[in-house]
């Protein structure tokens, strides 16, 4: 079963961690990617620039219109995910727990069962 | 020969061919791998270059290479091996059949369900690395590691290469069985995507039920299941529309079911049941029969097949038993009969926001009469489902029942 794990961070949280801290999150990814090749659950994983960078479009009457900045005025944004493909959406959740974020308040780790897919995965 | 001609042969090619392998060599994982290479090769090669002669020897000699060279480049080894495997490969017709001791040891307890299932139709299935991702959507490097990984956990719990003894073999077979039951299902009903016939999964996993069942013909669960794929499978073709939205089984055009499958399967039912042990897979395959014996939905005979659910409900207690128990007991005696016993799965964890369950209660409250209730139900169970034919399905439903 495939399953999206997103991972919704606030720029504040991270402004407001110690450099040992930020090492040991990357740390704490890099272990967790490793693990997720060997054992064959992981698709691919993807970590976005910041929401500052984002542009939000739409077309009115035709014509496109964007804004720059995130589409919703939040505190938390996407900042990455990992897709993986598991035993079932208890081993999904299992393995959310591995990962860095869970542990820091603030931080929010989603686990969503993908429903559609459709262009090659290469890894 | 064609190529398709090609890879049938190569399948079936596989298990014999690793079976010889490893009772010569020891070493499941290493020659597993070699045994790739060379199939690999073959599918280059044979279409290209015309079949060997002996195409099990070429695929013997050319994974005993590839093994040799493996094993030289393994300087702890070297010595010992390179003396055993520079033996002339003798045109060997293999005087033991190895696919059980193979599929046992594919689906080694300390395996994931998804990984019993790649490797087992890799090893067994003779299927590449790159077909068997195909087939479940992921990356092929996912594939492959997943399979290197579900080899190193056997090595490591240190199998032999032969069949278990006594009780052990009995619990074995059913996780085989489990695995091939899997395989099947995940061909004929994705459990997510679009896509809801994943065809080759479901005639791999059939071919393999025939290769147990030819392994194991007194064995009353290995024929009830293969009963059950073939009764099931049956109706493949009746089960979507042109446009892949899903039929369900009161609506299909039973005459585009396939005559000739229901016929084999519902010999092997009756040979099934009239063997000493009756067990779940026998169980699903006569209710399976039940269905497709009738030439109408209104002609199904319901009383049997809510009978043949209560036997398997004692013999194997599961909710999902019981759901669709309670479809039967709807048809026998009436809705309310139905949602009565649908309301003792309310307090089951493994059932909370389950879609079927939802989804059988919208049924079942549409045949009460309680419109706004079934509404609401398909609602929810659209929402819940991973399935996009069976969300397009239930929201019709939704749909359907709002404007009657």
């Amino acid at each position: 079963m495939k399953f999206l794990i997103s991972m919704h961070i606030n720029p504040a949280v991270l402004d407001a961690l110690t450099d040992a801290e930020k090492a040991a999150i990357g740390d704490g990814h890099g272990a967790f990617i490793e693990a997720l090749k060997k054992s064959g659950e992981l698709i691919t994983t993807q970590a976005l620039v910041d929401p500052s960078q984002a542009a939000v479009v739409s077309v009115r009457n035709g014509q496109p219109v964007v804004t720059d900045g995130p589409f919703l005025e939040a505190k938390e944004y996407l900042g990455g995910f990992y897709l993986i493909d598991c035993e079932n959406k208890e081993r999904a959740i299992e393995l959310a727990t591995q990962i860095p974020d869970t542990a820091i308040e603030g931080l929010g780790v989603e686990v969503r069962q993908v429903m559609f897919a459709d262009g090659q995965l290469e890894a | 020969m064609t190529t398709s001609a090609i890879e049938d042969l190569l399948r079936e090619l596989t298990p014999q061919v690793l079976g010889m392998l490893v009772r010569r060599n020891g070493q499941f994982e290493a020659c597993e791998d070699a045994l790739q290479e060379a199939v690999l090769a073959a599918t280059v090669q044979w279409p290209a270059e015309g079949l060997p002669d002996n195409p099990r020897g070429w695929l013997m000699t050319v994974a005993s290479r590839r093994l040799i060279d493996q094993m030289r480049s393994d300087h702890a080894r070297r010595e010992r091996e390179s003396a055993t495997a520079t033996e002339v490969v003798p045109e060997d017709v293999p005087d033991t059949d190895d696919t059980l001791v193979l599929l046992f040891l594919c689906c080694h307890p300390t395996l994931t369900a998804a990984s019993q299932t790649a490797l087992t139709l890799r090893a067994v299935g003779g299927l590449t690395t790159a077909e068997i991702a195909r087939a479940f959507l992921v990356p092929e490097a996912t594939m492959a590691a997943r399979i290197s990984r579900a080899k190193q956990r056997i090595k490591a719990a240190g199998s032999s290469f032969s069949l278990p003894e006594g009780a052990e073999r009995e619990e074995r077979l059913r996780v085989v069985l489990h695995v091939l039951y899997l395989i099947f299902n995940e061909g004929y009903t994705a459990s997510s995507g679009s896509e809801l016939h994943r065809t080759d999964l479901a005639h791999e996993a059939i071919r393999l039920a025939r290769m147990v069942h030819a392994q194991l013909p007194e064995d009353d669960e290995v024929t009830g299941l293969l009963a059950l794929m073939l009764l099931t499978d049956a109706r493949r073709e009746a089960r979507t529309t042109a446009t892949g939205d899903l039929v369900p089984l009161d609506e299909q055009d039973r005459t585009k079911w396939d005559r000739a499958l229901i016929d084999e399967g519902t010999e092997l039912v009756k040979a099934s049941l009239a063997g000493p042990a009756l067990g779940p897979y026998q169980l699903q395959a006569a209710i399976a029969a039940t269905h497709d014996d009738a030439d109408t939905a209104a002609a199904t005979d319901w009383a049997q097949v809510h009978a043949l659910y209560l036997v398997l409900e004692r013999i194997a207690p599961n909710p999902m038993v019981t759901l669709n128990r309670a479809i039967a007991l709807a048809e026998t005696e009436g809705p309310q009969a139905g949602l009565a016993l649908l309301a003792t799965l309310d307090s089951d964890e493994r059932m909370a926001g389950h879609h079927r369950l939802l989804s059988v209660r919208a049924h079942l409250l549409e045949k009460a009469g309680d419109a706004a209730g079934a509404y609401e139900h398909f609602r929810l169970a659209a929402k819940s489902t991973a399935s996009i034919a069976e969300q397009r399905y239930l929201e019709s439903r939704a749909g359907r029942v709002r404007t009657s």
